[in-house]
């Protein structure tokens, strides 16, 4: 029988007084006296009596700890106990860990039905209701993935104690492998296509995204062949076609585009500047591996990736999170012959925390989805224990809020990589699986979790939308092997090529490597399992994490599998790499697949695309003139969007490495930056700069303009710290919604093409991105009302480069009073899909969105940029931020608030058709720059930025406010205590 | 010169092995990257070294506590090489989680607990010297980064009088330079009389929650682009090295000086 070991803190433990705190915002204020917080482990292995208590001790450290084994009576009074563990089969590291160590200690192997497994115990004091206990419970996990089980004294008491949950997975062996019968109506095939195949008992397993032309493309095909497909063949063939995989909006025919929006407008882009830039091109891989590279230096490249991750996030924020980041950085491991992780990103979009209007997925309102709050806090949590634990530093990052999230978050991770590009005479960069070359794959086990992932994100969230989707990241486990692969196995030349088991699993994995070589043939039997008695289809497509598919020549098999256990890392032989066109694969003597990899590949038909060209007039609202603006931009400063990330960016170590320059704060004001620096290779002085623009809030107005302008903000905010705009590289990441709308297929098409023509007039190339098309929830409001929520249009443009000097980096505050404020760049009337305007609009309860979203002037920018990067260069330019949300009034603010020093500025002589001092302070105009200079050095920049539009505005000033003139009038004048309590208020309490 | 010999302790998530090692070398050391199951399996030997470094990182991914797992690992295979290592007249130095693992090997007295926030902070902060040690001679004042989730040092009353009196307490959080600029407090994480590293073994032995080898270059300061326009205005030449640097140095210095 199981063992129970609780371990209880017995000096004081912070953890109750937070989660004490928590659950008094619940509404619970004033209710709750005590909360202790207990870990508790479920051993379940056959063990005597002195070894349970040794592992006990082992668990529990005896100066702040005790244990109880089998805790049968109470200690000490309490009210109520709740216990959050995990369901059977969803990842457990905690419990992983103490059975590892519990392994160690023993010198004894646990058998495969053997194992511990973690849960942890909430002793509440307090007269509380059964329903508000229920309510803290639900805060405290989520059904997908944890149980609760909830006992008030008398209970505990009654039942003498929590008794003993062991939530093994039990499998029933079902019949090894199926034919599904194609020869059906097409409703049936719809059905197949739409809810998966279907069981014995009628059920389906699940869907398979497969539409109507895509199932007839596969019945053709094995009418053809005279035979019934497999489950296997079709659950492996709605993977490989999936729009998660196959990117079919990009690349379908759409309108006149007949090779589609990526080979048309952003692959094309790349390969015309490639050209241009001639002996200049810093590109080395694009678009083809796991990332993509550029030149760092002689020796080494810098790979950059970034994901998203909505669908996984919005059903369970936490795990959603995790694995986003953890598998981004397997994006990383899996370039070339493994690229080592040393920058992680995020981008978080989200609904207001605020808005507690519930959701339900299903009209008989059981499933509720969860509120954007605590969406908000796990994926928060997620990034932080995906990062931390895996000694990646985060950098840089951002949070965006809008209603449109409401439904389904979008969550972007992303990571950048080192590479050297050559070892023992290899080609790192370089990767290529052989015939007769094992097919290895490398770190976590595979079970149920994660079926269906790739097919899921392809379409939008609805009552049907699995659980099992759902899926918690193990860091270790992949630290472990990605040590041993890229520090230590790949320069020794032990496989030929690795790619990352992500979306699909090793359904996706293999059959890509397989091009490599020509064909695959894998012994599905030989894949090491969870737990006995997963079925081949779901071994075959499962997303379990923390895996790599390897391919290793057999001569260097041992050693490799050597190596990788001595890390503490399991390595399996699971087939063969051949040039035979066909994937196979086995089930000890089954076929379960056999399929051409022509057929596999590029079998899906091609269906063509069409929009409907939309004009939208935004409305201008009535704008009114306002006599202070001091009190504006207080508010502004204080908006959910513009406001201080300070509580997110100091949870993230963004220093590990030792590679740190340009850090998420900067100034002693400690202002959230919208670019990081870093010096990946600790040897060096050059650093590589990251940013990024995302402007959904103009898409509805304007798609095109909205691409421009996040491309403009990616690139202008690097070149603000100092980067070269001649040296960026670019990646997208679309988020769209409603993907086979007419309309929404106009949007994408203007912002795709948007993206060739400023990236050609910018000469940054692409070189990678990736894309989530189905952003939209459908389900019921709290009156059973159907409800629809996609998500606007929103493109993540990031840009990466590489500076030669890092010590010429300049940061955001501002340094010395007297300094000299200038603005550089033209200021337009263009309120419209700005910051300023939503505040107003929600100060009014009305929607409009002014009418001029920001247009770009690519050839002016670009001279300017490169005027600018000469004096930084010089050291002329004591700091600089790039005017973007909240347009030049939050700049000022953000200037004085990072250097803690005030200014006096006047907006008389901007440049532009900006008249009124709102349109100057609040206009969103792309191309901006605010910087401060020393004013000796006024001669030689003006010098340089002679030819572009420029304003000396005022000086920095040793006052403790920031006065905003329009000639003789101040039009603001606020205090940087003010202004401080402003921009660092909206998140407290997070 | 003699050049001391470092092992730089990785594996099992352990993740601030290079960094560490690339300290250890600026300073004139010989660093090693050693996995704790080559020291296991006996490929390489402890008694080889003169300094033991123990990283930072989050090894077992702090599950069932910071530093618990590898500890008893360690403490299950190499318990004896580890007590002759620490008895001879050699170095020892536990980084942040490092720090967590010395006290969980009973190496170091004490225990680090949850944050007072719960929460994993990084930032910056001030700690002033107040051991006695061969790692700490000649520093007053350090700003270093932390980085951690359980740093907060607890121990009983009677331990902390008695570290106290033989000036076994390292160093502890104070407002320097950092916290003066950033406005910030002083003590991150809620540690005991402001504790953020502890000595053991006549010294030699340092478990420290701030990370020294992420202050050892200019560029790694918080305010360096501050202090660069500073130099540029005087006219002086940036500086290339920061303030953590010196605490390897001294180590180094330890044995070459002998």
């Amino acid at each position: 029988m199981a063992t129970r070991l609780d371990i209880k803190f017995k000096v004081p433990d912070t953890r109750g007084w937070v989660k004490q705190a928590n659950f008094e915002n619940l509404g619970l204020k004033g209710k709750i006296k005590r909360v202790l917080v207990v870990d508790s482990y479920m051993v379940d292995a056959a063990l005597t009596a002195a070894q349970t208590r040794q592992i006990g001790q082992s668990l529990a450290n005896p100066l702040t700890e005790e244990i109880t084994i089998n805790a049968s009576k109470p200690q000490g009074r309490f009210d109520w106990v709740i216990e959050i563990g995990f369901l059977p089969g969803v990842t457990d590291n905690v419990g992983a860990t103490a059975a590892e160590a519990a392994s160690d200690l023993l010198g004894k192997k646990f058998k495969a039905s053997e194992s511990i497994y973690s849960s942890q115990l909430f002793f509440i004091t307090g007269k509380l209701t059964e329903d508000e206990v229920d309510k803290i419970a639900g805060s405290l996990h989520n059904p997908l993935i944890q149980r609760a089980q909830i006992k008030n004294y008398r209970q505990f008491v009654r039942d003498r104690g929590l008794g003993r949950v062991v939530p093994k997975v039990a499998l029933r062996p079902g019949k090894l492998v199926r034919q599904v019968n194609l020869n059906v109506p097409d409703e049936e095939l719809v059905k197949i296509g739409k809810q998966g195949i279907a069981n014995p008992d009628g059920s389906r397993r699940g869907p398979l995204a497969l539409s109507l032309p895509y199932m007839k493309a596969i019945q053709k095909q094995f009418a053809f062949l005279k035979r019934n497909p497999t489950d296997v063949e079709l659950e492996a063939l709605a993977q490989t076609w999936s729009e998660h995989c196959k990117h079919t909006i990009f690349a379908n025919p759409l309108d006149e585009i007949k090779d589609g929006l990526y080979k048309t407008y952003i692959k094309r882009a790349t390969e015309i500047i490639r050209q241009k830039k001639g002996d200049k091109d810093f590109c080395a891989s694009v678009f083809t591996d796991n990332s993509g590279a550029i030149e760092f230096d002689q020796n080494y490249l810098i790979t950059h990736k970034v994901e998203t991750h909505n669908t996984p996030s919005a059903l369970d924020p936490f795990g959603g999170a995790i694995t986003g980041i953890v598998g981004v950085n397997r994006d990383t491991i899996g370039f070339g012959l493994g690229a080592k992780p040393v920058i992680n990103t995020y981008g978080f979009c989200f609904a207001d925390p605020r808005d507690r209007r519930p959701l339900y997925r299903d009209s008989n309102l059981t499933q509720k989805i969860l509120p954007p709050k605590r969406i908000m806090e796990g994926v928060i949590r997620g990034i932080n224990v995906g990062g931390n634990c895996s000694g990646v530093p985060t950098a840089l990052g951002f949070m965006l809020f809008d209603d449109s999230y409401r439904g389904k978050p979008m969550v972007f991770a992303g990571t950048v990589g080192l590479i050297p590009k050559r070892a023992r005479g290899l080609k790192l960069y370089e990767k290529q699986a052989r015939p007769g070359d094992y097919i290895v794959m490398v770190g976590g086990r595979v079970g149920q979790d994660g079926i269906h992932g790739a097919t899921f994100s392809s379409e939008g969230i609805d009552a049907g939308s699995p659980a099992t989707a759902v899926q918690i990241g193990d860091p270790i486990t992949q630290k472990k092997f990605s040590d041993a692969l890229v520090k230590e196995a790949r320069d020794l030349g032990l496989y030929r090529s690795i790619t990352d088991n992500g979306a699909g699993g090793l359904s996706s994995s293999v059959p890509e490597m397989a091009k490599e070589s020509g064909g695959c043939l894998v012994w599905l039997d030989k894949v090491p399992l969870k737990y006995p008695g997963l079925e081949p289809w779901k071994i075959w497509i499962s997303e379990s994490q923390e895996r790599m598919t390897l391919a290793v020549p057999k001569n260097k098999w041992l050693k490799l599998k050597k190596l990788l256990q001595a890390r503490g890392s399991e390595a399996t032989v699971i087939g063969l790499f051949t040039d035979s066109g066909r994937c196979v694969v086995k089930h000890k003597r089954q076929t379960l697949i056999d399929l051409t990899m022509e057929f596999l590949h590029h079998g899906l038909p091609k269906l063509q695309l069409k929009s409907q060209a939309v004009k939208v007039v935004g409305s201008a609202g009535p704008l009114r003139p306002v006599k202070d603006y001091g009190p504006e931009l207080l508010k502004m400063l204080g908006r959910l969007n513009l406001a201080s990330t300070e509580f997110v960016s100091t949870q993230y170590d963004h220093e590990v490495q030792g590679t740190s320059v340009l850090k998420p704060l900067q100034g002693p004001g400690r202002v959230s930056g919208d670019c990081a620096v870093s010096k990946p290779l600790l040897t060096s002085n050059r650093g590589v700069v990251l940013s990024y623009g995302i402007n959904p809030s103009y898409a509805e107005l304007d798609s095109y303009r909205m691409a421009g302008a996040a491309i403009d903000t990616a690139i202008r905010n690097a070149v603000a710290a100092g980067a070269d705009p001649e040296m960026l590289a670019l990646l997208d990441n679309f988020c769209w919604c409603s993907s086979t709308d007419p309309k929404r297929l106009f949007q994408l098409k203007e912002a795709v093409r948007s993206c060739f023509d400023h990236v050609l007039l910018y000469e940054t190339p692409f070189i990678s991105g990736k894309d989530s098309m189905f952003n939209d929830f459908s389900g019921f409001d709290q009156k059973g009302r159907p409800v629809t929520i996609s998500i606007l249009p929103t493109l993540l443009i990031t840009s990466i480069g590489v500076i030669p000097d890092v010590t010429k980096v300049v940061s955001l505050d501002a340094k010395t009073p007297k300094d000299l404020v200038y603005l550089l760049g033209r200021t337009d009337d263009e309120l419209g899909g700005s910051e300023y305007m939503a505040m107003v609009s929600e100060e009014l309860g009305e929607k409009f969105t002014g009418q001029n979203v920001p247009q770009v002037d690519c050839l002016r920018n670009r001279k300017l940029y490169s005027d600018f990067y000469k004096c930084v260069q010089k050291d002329l330019i004591a700091s600089s931020i790039s005017v973007g949300r909240g347009g030049l009034a939050l700049a000022l603010a953000k200037t004085a608030l990072g250097g803690k020093l005030g200014s006096k500025v006047d907006l008389a002589a901007l440049p532009g058709q900006a008249a009124s001092s709102q349109q100057r302070l609040f206009s969103e105009s792309q191309g901006r720059l605010l910087v401060t200079i020393n004013p000796k050095n006024q001669s030689e920049f003006e010098a340089l930025m002679a030819g572009n539009s420029s304003a000396l505005m005022g000086q920095v000033t040793d006052t403790d406010s920031i006065q905003i003139q329009n000639g003789r009038q101040t039009v603001a004048k606020l205090s940087l205590a003010e202004a401080h309590k402003a921009y660092k208020s909206a998140f407290k309490g997070y | 010169m003699l050049k001391p010999r470092i092992l730089v302790l990785s594996g099992y998530g352990l993740n601030c092995e290079e960094e560490t090692a690339f300290a250890f070398e600026r300073a004139g050391g010989s660093a090693e990257i050693v996995h704790l199951n080559d020291l296991i399996r006996g490929i390489k030997k402890l008694k080889n070294y003169q300094i033991l470094a123990v990283p930072g990182g989050f090894s077992f991914g702090d599950d069932t506590g910071s530093g618990k797992a590898f500890a008893n690992k360690f403490k299950n295979h190499l318990s004896g090489e580890l007590q002759t290592f620490v008895e001879s007249d050699k170095l020892v130095i536990g980084i942040c989680n490092g720090f967590q693992i010395l006290t969980n090997l009973g190496l170091l007295p004490g225990a680090l607990v949850f944050n007072d926030s719960a929460r994993y902070i990084d930032r910056w902060v001030d700690i002033k010297i107040e051991g006695k040690s061969p790692w700490l001679a000649g520093i007053n004042m350090l700003s270093v980064p932390i980085a951690h989730g359980e740093g907060k040092y607890f121990a009983e009353p009677k331990t902390l009088n008695q570290l106290k009196k033989a000036q076994r307490i390292a160093a502890t959080y104070a407002k320097g330079d950092i916290c003066r600029r950033e406005d910030l407090p002083a003590n991150p994480n809620g540690s005991l009389n402001n504790i953020a590293a502890v000595l053991s073994y006549e010294g030699r032995v340092l478990g420290l929650m701030p990370h020294p080898e992420r202050a050892i270059s200019f560029t790694q300061l918080p305010h360096w682009t501050r202090l660069k326009e500073e130099h540029l205005r005087a006219g002086r030449a940036l500086p290339k090295d920061g303030p953590g640097l010196q605490l390897f140095q001294n180590a180094v210095r330890y044995f070459q000086h002998r």
